[in-house]
């Protein structure tokens, strides 16, 4: 296995432009992350949303993007694999540029066996009136000039590999429960073979116990096909379980990084050091200091 | 530990409905024999409704006229039934034609948003503005009486409130996380809106075409009636309505009235139909 990050960022950065009245510059949820003070009305602000943001992951590698609600984790998620374009910076997918000047469909497809993503939310990751195998199989179709055989061959082999039983391959979503749907978006993901997959928060609409098994899955997978992770969430008792190195965020900007193990157990950073204060654990009482 | 999982496993066989939906079925029933009766008119029709028989002029029912007859002495269950088949192709014709350009331009719009979207929106804003009887009065003073005039005004008028309601449903769908995934899946634009989109879009399509077809047959409908669409000796329920006006004073409603219950059933099978799968969609679950 050669060191060569998989997945290499370098100064990201994403503006948004917003429109704000004066009523919305009056200080607001989020206001802070306003560029510029916003002093006439209806100037155009510019929201920066992620900050010059650099990292990389080697192959098999789990990194974590952690940090509050608003600070631009899921931004970054969104811009490697395509759903939004950076302001400035590169993306690097194996060696290859990718920062997503170019949106022809044969580069998305390309890019899509490259960087895969699974979403928060399992009831509306999968479409409601596509059976599993018909998701699965419409991957395997686009990607690969396989024999019909083969691709059911390979629907059963993924379904097997999220722990997911062969009968229920011709349910639909409405049919699964929320750990099921979210196995299936794995299966998904997994289909046209990622070099990278990245769990926006994928366990945080689910039960604890389901959590678990879920976050034993990618680590099973990770083994299985040496895919690398880039898992972002706000939830440092799960970084903890699955990634090997970390990354903190707020507003936009990296605040810290470095070895899970070692950023969770000596934070150098006040910002993180609230951040592990605020995992419940016995004997814990929410701070009424927030932010 | 296999026959513990099973039932636990076994999913309900899809699409197994519990009760049979009396609305649905009755409605669908009295629409299948109105096209049933456009189609088999002349099998079904007892006497030629253009044959005028001035001796047996507004006549009440009878054996050999089992509805009576018009002014002209014409048999009215045979005018009512050739009827159906100008009075359905119409509306037939103007939804189709809107949803189809209707569904067209509100996926894309929903799909690539900016300056296409506002266009496509500030244009149905417009023709919103203008009452699809004008619209179809403008068209017949430009390109003649008949039914291919108001045909196209009223496609025209119905295509902004199709769209709009599909944009919408459309612009939600395509803001589902499912449809980023089909994203960076690497499916193309056209593959995404057609199989993902459009196949989730379209329950609500045919609610409102369902819908919307009661309203165009009662426009189109009063279109012929004004004299402006199909013209008098051609069997149309608008143009009946209209002819067996000067009747009535005489004391013969039959054909205003009958004509008049044609179009009442008709309008209220299309709206209870497309109420009720619409309310049969607000009750299942959505993602």
């Amino acid at each position: 296995m050669t060191d060569e990050p998989v997945l290499e960022v370098r100064e990201l950065r994403k503006e948004y432009r917003v429109r704000t009245s004066r009523a919305e510059a009056v200080p607001a949820a989020g206001s802070a992350l306003l560029g510029h003070a916003v002093t006439r009305r209806e100037r155009a602000g510019v929201l920066v949303a992620v900050d010059d943001v650099s990292f990389s992951v080697s192959p098999g590698q789990s990194l974590a993007v952690v940090g509050e609600s608003g600070s631009g984790k899921t931004t970054v998620a969104r811009m490697v694999v395509g759903l939004e374009r950076p302001t400035s910076g590169t993306i690097m997918v194996s060696g290859r540029e990718r920062s997503w000047r170019h949106v022809s469909s044969r580069e998305r497809r390309r890019r899509a066996r490259e960087v895969q993503i699974v979403f928060q939310d399992p009831y509306s990751s999968l479409d409601p009136r596509m059976s599993v195998r018909a998701s699965l199989d419409e991957s395997l179709r686009l990607h690969f000039d396989w024999t019909r055989e083969r691709r059911d061959e390979r629907v059963a082999e993924l379904l097997d590999q999220v722990g997911l039983d062969r009968r229920q391959a011709n349910s639909l979503p409405k049919a699964l429960s929320g750990g099921q749907r979210q196995r299936v978006a794995i299966a998904r993901a997994l289909a046209s073979e990622p070099r990278v997959l990245i769990c926006d928060e994928a366990v945080a609409s689910l039960d604890v116990s389901i959590q678990a098994q879920i976050l034993n899955l990618l680590s099973d997978i990770r083994d299985a096909t040496g895919v690398s992770y880039l898992f972002i969430s706000h939830d440092l008792a799960v970084v903890r379980q699955v990634s090997d190195a970390v990354l903190v965020m707020r507003r936009g900007r990296v605040i810290e990084a470095g070895p899970t193990a070692s950023v969770l157990s000596e934070p150098s950073d006040a910002y993180t050091k609230q951040l592990l204060a605020a995992i419940p654990r016995p004997g814990w009482k929410p701070t009424p200091s927030n932010s | 530990m296999a026959t513990l999982e099973a039932p636990l496993v076994a999913t309900p066989a899809p699409r197994s409905r519990r009760r049979p939906d009396w609305v649905v079925l009755s409605t669908g029933t009295v629409i299948a024999l109105l096209v049933l009766m456009a189609v088999f008119a002349p099998l079904l029709a007892p006497d030629n409704p253009d044959y005028a028989n001035i001796l047996a002029t507004n006549q009440g029912p009878s054996a050999a006229h089992l509805l009576g007859t018009d002014s002209f002495g014409r048999d009215l269950l045979s005018r009512l039934i050739y009827g159906v088949r100008l009075s359905l192709l119409g509306p037939a014709l103007i939804i189709l034609i809107a949803t189809l350009v209707g569904t067209v331009l509100a996926i894309l719009s929903a799909w690539y948003g900016g300056w296409f979207d506002r266009v496509v929106s500030r244009a149905a804003d417009i023709l919103f503005a203008f009452p699809g009887l004008i619209f179809a009065m403008l068209a017949v003073a430009m390109f003649g009486p008949g039914l291919v005039a108001p045909v196209v005004a009223l496609s025209i008028s119905y295509t902004p409130y199709l769209m709009r309601v599909i944009r919408a449903e459309a612009l939600r769908q395509r803001n589902l996380p499912y449809v980023a995934a089909c994203y960076v899946g690497g499916l193309s634009v056209r593959t995404i809106c057609t199989r993902h989109i459009l196949r989730n879009v379209m329950p609500l399509l045919v609610v409102q075409a369902a819908l919307s077809f009661g309203y165009a047959l009662v426009d189109l409908a009063a279109v012929s009636y004004l004299g402006l669409g199909v013209q008098p000796p051609t069997p149309e329920w608008g143009v009946m309505v209209s002819t067996g006006q000067s009747a009535i004073l005489a004391g013969h409603p039959q054909e205003s009235l009958l004509a008049g219950l044609m179009i009442v059933i008709t309008v209220v099978a299309f709206n209870l139909l497309g109420d009720r799968l619409a309310s049969r969609q607000k009750g299942t679950v959505r993602p």
